[in-house]
């Protein structure tokens, strides 16, 4: 995880706030930094994670991960990270039979109907193991990212529905927390993804919104970083709204600073 | 004008935006009408019942019938739970309640309405909820009926927001700037032009309204009284006024494409 960003974002592993659904959002850039800090932040807080990675494979996020501290084979192998890869799965939909309906079932279906067997699959992961003592804090969905599904043609609409029923049971029956990135790709007349991206907005609790620079790509700063609070639990809460920082990726870490405070500029 | 929203009945419309939510501003209103001893349904379909009473008092709570489409709105855990009817059947029976008090109901949020219900629906039903004309044989008078309907406007187009604005008596836009929120109020009273305003407002914790003076209270720039208006014809190097007699010759002028009996 990135220690600069849990400053700005003013967390820790051991002091999180649960309940939460946080959405990441990217346009003319590569938000995945984002998936991978929270990835790493989450299995280090001790949390059960449930992983819905159709964008990348097992592979990828391991060895991203092992640089932030990390190993997902062990996480899986212990139980506490449950791994849906999207990649893998959506193959075996197609050549293996199943007894109960594959979380990818849609992917069969003519007309994609709705997430209900992928909203399974996640409750089924995150419910809480009967009788023994509780190994883990609490329950954590990741999604990356759900614009991959509006690709594989499911509905805005059923997508909303699939993070509206992952909403009520990880974040309000099981008080987890939810981290979902999707993709704004600035097309005006995408009205699906607009929907979709609105939608979750409407029902996140934070927005992490990472921006190309308007005027272009540069080696120093490789984007921007929007913070937008939403939904506090008193009215007027006295922190602030909204920030914007620039960042740089590194190897292994993520820096931020002010908009035009660059130390390659100062 | 905010805080005497609810006395005209009818279809209030609550227009938020992802950077100016507008929760806050229903559960204060909510707040308001329980208050003022009315009966208040919600019908909750994106929080929980949990989190919508979060914030309001025992007093507050004991006035709100919170109709639950949060937990399961369609229907997937197949238990007999689930509500029947769904949202509009809960908005059908509220009307045919007979309590003959005054009622208001608050769609939390006419935006999931509006993604799950045909447009057509959805307006016809609250057409009939707002003007009380859907208990066509029911002979016992029906109190008043506010609708308070939170509409997160990104989500839709222009053709169902338009459609949902011509039923609202009053529309609320929430805005603002630098931290500091605004409700511009479209308001439409029968037999009168509509009147707008904007209002600078605060919700406190206890979700009181808060009313302030904010940048700009009047919606309509006013002209500053000490500094007189500016002839732009001052420095002009040709002439742009007319003489009597050219002004006389002007107007007496008769155009190509007028019909007279001397053509």
């Amino acid at each position: 995880m990135f220690v600069e960003l849990n400053n700005l974002l003013n967390t820790t592993p051991d002091r999180a706030e649960q309940g939460k659904l946080t959405l990441l959002c990217d346009a003319k850039t590569d938000g995945s930094f984002l998936v991978h800090h929270f990835l790493s932040f989450y299995l280090k807080a001790n949390c059960k994670v449930c992983f819905v990675a159709l964008f990348q494979s097992f592979s990828h996020y391991n060895i991203v991960g092992q640089k932030l501290g990390v190993n997902l084979t062990v996480a899986r192998e212990r139980g506490q990270l449950v791994f849906l890869e999207g990649l893998k799965s959506a193959v075996d939909v197609f050549f293996q039979t199943q007894e109960e309906p594959h979380p990818l079932q849609f992917l069969r279906e003519a007309n994609a109907g709705n997430l209900k067997p992928l909203f399974e699959f996640v409750r089924e992961a995150l419910k809480p193991v009967d009788g023994g003592e509780a190994r883990w804090t609490y329950p954590v969905l990741l999604v990356d990212d759900l614009s991959v599904l509006l690709s594989l043609g499911v509905g805005a609409v059923a997508v909303l529905d699939f993070i509206h029923y992952c909403r009520a049971t990880v974040c309000w029956e099981l008080k987890g927390n939810m981290v979902i990135l999707v993709h704004d790709s600035g097309d005006v007349e995408d009205e699906e993804n607009n929907i979709l991206l609105n939608g979750v907005s409407h029902q996140s609790h934070l927005i992490l919104r990472a921006e190309g620079l308007a005027t272009g790509f540069c080696r120093d700063v490789h984007g921007q970083l929007r913070i937008l609070w939403r939904r506090p639990s008193q009215p007027t809460a006295q922190r602030d709204q909204s920030l914007t920082y620039q960042y740089k990726i590194q190897d292994k870490s993520v820096s931020f600073f002010a908009k035009g405070m660059s130390p390659a500029v100062l | 004008m905010l805080d005497s929203l609810l006395s005209l009945g009818g279809l209030v419309l609550l227009r938020d935006s992802v950077e100016w939510e507008g929760r806050s501003l229903l559960k204060a209103l909510v707040k308001k009408s329980a208050l003022c001893g009315e009966q208040v349904h919600i019908l909750g379909c994106e929080v929980s019942e949990e989190e919508f009473r979060e914030g309001f008092d025992s007093d507050i709570n004991n006035r709100l019938v919170y109709h639950d489409f949060f937990r399961d709105p369609l229907n997937w855990s197949k238990t007999e739970e689930a509500l029947p009817g769904g949202p509009l059947g809960a908005l059908r029976a509220i009307c045919k309640r007979t309590d003959p008090g005054p009622v208001t109901i608050a769609l939390d949020s006419l935006s999931w309405l509006l993604l799950h219900l045909p447009c057509t629906t959805l307006c016809q039903a609250l057409h009939a909820v707002s003007h009380q004309d859907s208990c066509p044989g029911d002979s016992s008078p029906v109190g008043k009926v506010s609708v308070l309907g939170l509409l997160h406007e990104e989500l839709h187009g222009p053709g169902p927001v338009g459609a949902l604005s011509s039923l609202a008596q009053t529309e609320v836009t929430l805005g603002g700037t630098k931290g500091q929120a605004s409700a511009h109020i479209l308001c439409r009273r029968p037999r009168q032009r509509p009147t707008d305003q904007t209002q600078w407002f605060s919700i406190l914790p206890d979700f009181s309204l808060d009313l302030q003076e904010g940048p700009s209270v009047e919606s309509q720039p006013c002209s500053d009284p000490h500094i007189p208006p500016v002839d732009p014809t001052t420095h002009l190097t040709f002439n742009l006024h007319l003489s009597k007699k050219e002004r006389e010759a002007r107007d007496s002028l008769i155009l190509p494409f007028q019909f007279s009996s001397e053509k």
